[in-house]
């Protein structure tokens, strides 16, 4: 026991100036899980409301404990037919997987081309990509819809894809990632072997992108699911996304928010069960956007 | 400068008299593969841009200067009437005023609880990837499930948060009639779902400053707070004014929030909280006049280049604090 206690508390004293590898006190674990607590408080809120009755919001003295009418109540929500509340999850589905698919596949490979291969005009062209980040999507938005009317699309899923199939955020993130962590090297050999341009890219480029397009996909998947305001204004309520669906629930149920709470809960949790999966990934590909940026 | 060597290639197409064999079909198809293929790769995502990013803000500009039709789908020549009639139009200075105060309100509390907070998770904490996943938690979650949230936590007969100041022996606010107050729940929303994901960008930038600056301050007698206010901001400053430009760039486009807010989801009977997005919604698709929502995006967008430049500027400075030397040592460089 001394042999191993020893070396332990010499450290100790003599790293007196060893900051960064000291067990941190309470006021740190406090901080965090005060902030922790207001991050999950708000969904437990909306549960105790959307267990209870139309009543239980109003009620002053409401329990701190879930009521029994959770399942009774996102049934009603289910099969309202106002609210569309299955086909809403189709299409939710449908949209950003469409979406973060395209997005990666097309990302992938125009930034593979931009980080690896030599062609004229590839410097300028990247500039350009990088300039329309800037861009907010609001300033297209009204040519945008009488495009998508003149196609007759408005009503369609196809409307909401169509203008999410690829971001220039997703070119700039895989150009970055590429160029920092395929070595060229490899793709000379392939070519020396005698692959031609796509089977190089296809075989070289595209596993060496994988951690960087798995985190691709779930950022636009993340954000695509969320995305409100272009599916509000090209949808209609017969054929809803998520939140689209949510907002037609806030119309109709503004007297009952036991209803409104626990739809909104169930829209929440194909996102919740995505992040239990991939929270880990989504909090890596942040930080390492981060130091990038 | 990469374009150099390409043109080597490049020029033997001309091809001067040469007793070379000519190329075989298989020799001209690979040339033409090393020479089309980085075209071809990035040929998507510009043919979308073009449709769907180049094209509508092209055009943007030419329905702002027209009386759109939404009959016939074509517009009559304006000049820049609609611009007139929106930069006269009370609801748009109103609309103004409501998107900076929600900004400010979101942002300054936002970036300090997110430092505050990337700060508490750099320590050598137990747990990290809980801890990191809790904070990123309410990212996933819609902006609309946010506002509805929060909306009825903001209630002002019954919501909750009247309910804690009553017992607390506040009177209850009117979280939907005042202008501040409501900017406030908005400004809340905003808070929730982004100070956890800025905290991990900073984070990400707190964990790249070298250890030994922490240790040689600790051993010049540097406590925690003046290790954080002497070592940590000044070594994060280009990270930081990355998340205040972004924070800028969205918070004046904030829609979802201020459309959930009530039932009716036009800004509140006097436009309380009506954002320039909002607005710019309102004109196309409640009074469905496109030339002046046109001319809305187009002003939207103006402000936000400016503000982006403005902010820039400020943070630039203002951040480089008492690390003015070794700022200007870093403008340098990068000239």
């Amino acid at each position: 026991m001394t042999t191993i206690t020893n070396p332990l508390t010499r450290k100790k004293k003599a790293g007196a100036a060893a900051v960064s590898t000291m067990r941190p006190g309470w006021f740190v674990y406090a901080s965090l899980a005060v902030f922790l607590i207001a991050s999950v408080f708000p969904f437990y809120w909306s549960f105790l409301i959307a267990s209870g009755d139309r009543f239980t919001i109003n009620d002053p003295n409401m329990s701190w404990f879930p009521g029994g009418n959770f399942l009774a109540n996102a049934a009603t929500v289910m099969n309202n037919p106002a609210v569309n509340f299955w086909k809403a999850l189709s299409n939710s589905i449908i949209v950003s997987t469409t979406m973060a698919v395209s997005t990666v596949v097309l990302s992938t490979l125009a930034g593979y081309a931009f980080a690896k291969l030599r062609f004229k005009g590839s410097g300028p062209l990247l500039v350009a990509v990088v300039a329309t980040m800037a861009v907010p999507v609001q300033l297209g938005i009204v040519p945008l819809y009488i495009l998508m009317q003149k196609f007759g699309w408005t009503g369609s899923i196809g409307a909401v894809i169509i203008p999410g199939l690829v971001t220039a955020f997703g070119v700039f993130w895989m150009t970055q990632y590429i160029s920092q962590s395929l070595p060229t090297e490899l793709i000379e050999a392939a070519r020396v072997d005698g692959c031609s341009m796509i089977r190089t890219f296809w075989h070289v480029g595209l596993p060496a992108a994988r951690p960087a397009a798995a985190m691709l996909f779930l950022f636009t998947f993340v954000t695509s699911w969320n995305n409100f305001m272009w599916p509000y204004i090209v949808l209609d309520s017969q054929n809803p996304t998520l939140p689209v669906s949510l907002s037609i629930l806030q119309a109709n149920y503004f007297v009952d928010y036991s209803l409104v709470l626990a739809g909104v809960l169930l829209a929440t949790v194909p996102l919740l069960l995505l992040f239990m999966f991939a929270g880990r990934q989504l909090v890596s590909g942040i930080m390492a956007g981060a130091v990038k940026g | 400068m990469t374009t150099t060597q390409p043109q080597t290639e490049a020029s033997t197409t001309p091809q001067p008299p040469r007793r070379r064999a000519p190329l075989t079909w298989r020799q001209r198809l690979g040339r033409w593969d090393v020479k089309l293929s980085p075209y071809l790769y990035i040929a998507p995502f510009w043919i979308v841009f073009a449709v769907v990013g180049l094209f509508p803000i092209v055009y943007t500009a030419f329905i702002s200067f027209q009386d759109w039709d939404l009959v016939r789908n074509t517009g009559t020549m304006t000049g820049f009437d609609n611009f007139a009639f929106v930069l006269q139009d009370r609801e748009f200075w109103l609309s103004l005023r409501n998107t900076f105060s929600i900004f400010v309100l979101s942002s300054v509390p936002q970036i300090i609880i997110a430092t505050f907070i990337a700060a508490m998770l750099d320590k050598n904490i137990r747990a990290k990837t809980f801890w990191r996943m809790g904070v990123l938690l309410p990212y996933v979650v819609a902006p609309v499930a946010v506002a509805l949230i929060f909306s009825n936590m903001f209630g002002d007969k019954y919501g909750l948060i009247n309910g804690v100041l009553g017992d607390l022996g506040i009177a209850p606010i009117a979280w939907h009639v005042d202008v501040i107050p409501s900017h406030f729940a908005i400004a809340t929303m905003v808070n929730f779902r982004w100070t956890g994901y800025n905290a991990l960008i900073l984070l990400a930038a707190m964990q790249a400053i070298p250890r030994d600056l922490y240790e040689a301050a600790a051993i010049d007698g540097a406590g925690t707070l003046r290790r954080f206010f002497s070592v940590t901001l000044p070594q994060i400053r280009p990270t930081m004014i990355f998340v205040i430009i972004t924070s800028t760039i969205g918070g004046l486009q904030i829609f979802d929030e201020p459309r959930m807010y009530d039932t009716n989801g036009q800004g509140g009977s006097n436009h309380q909280w009506e954002t320039i997005t909002l607005y710019l919604y309102n004109m196309g698709w409640v009074d469905f006049d496109f030339g002046r929502a046109a001319a809305v995006a187009w002003i939207l967008f103006i402000i936000i280049v400016a503000f982006g430049l403005l902010n820039f500027a400020v943070t630039r400075r203002f951040i480089a604090g008492d690390a003015a030397v070794k700022a200007t040592k870093v403008k340098k460089v990068k000239k």
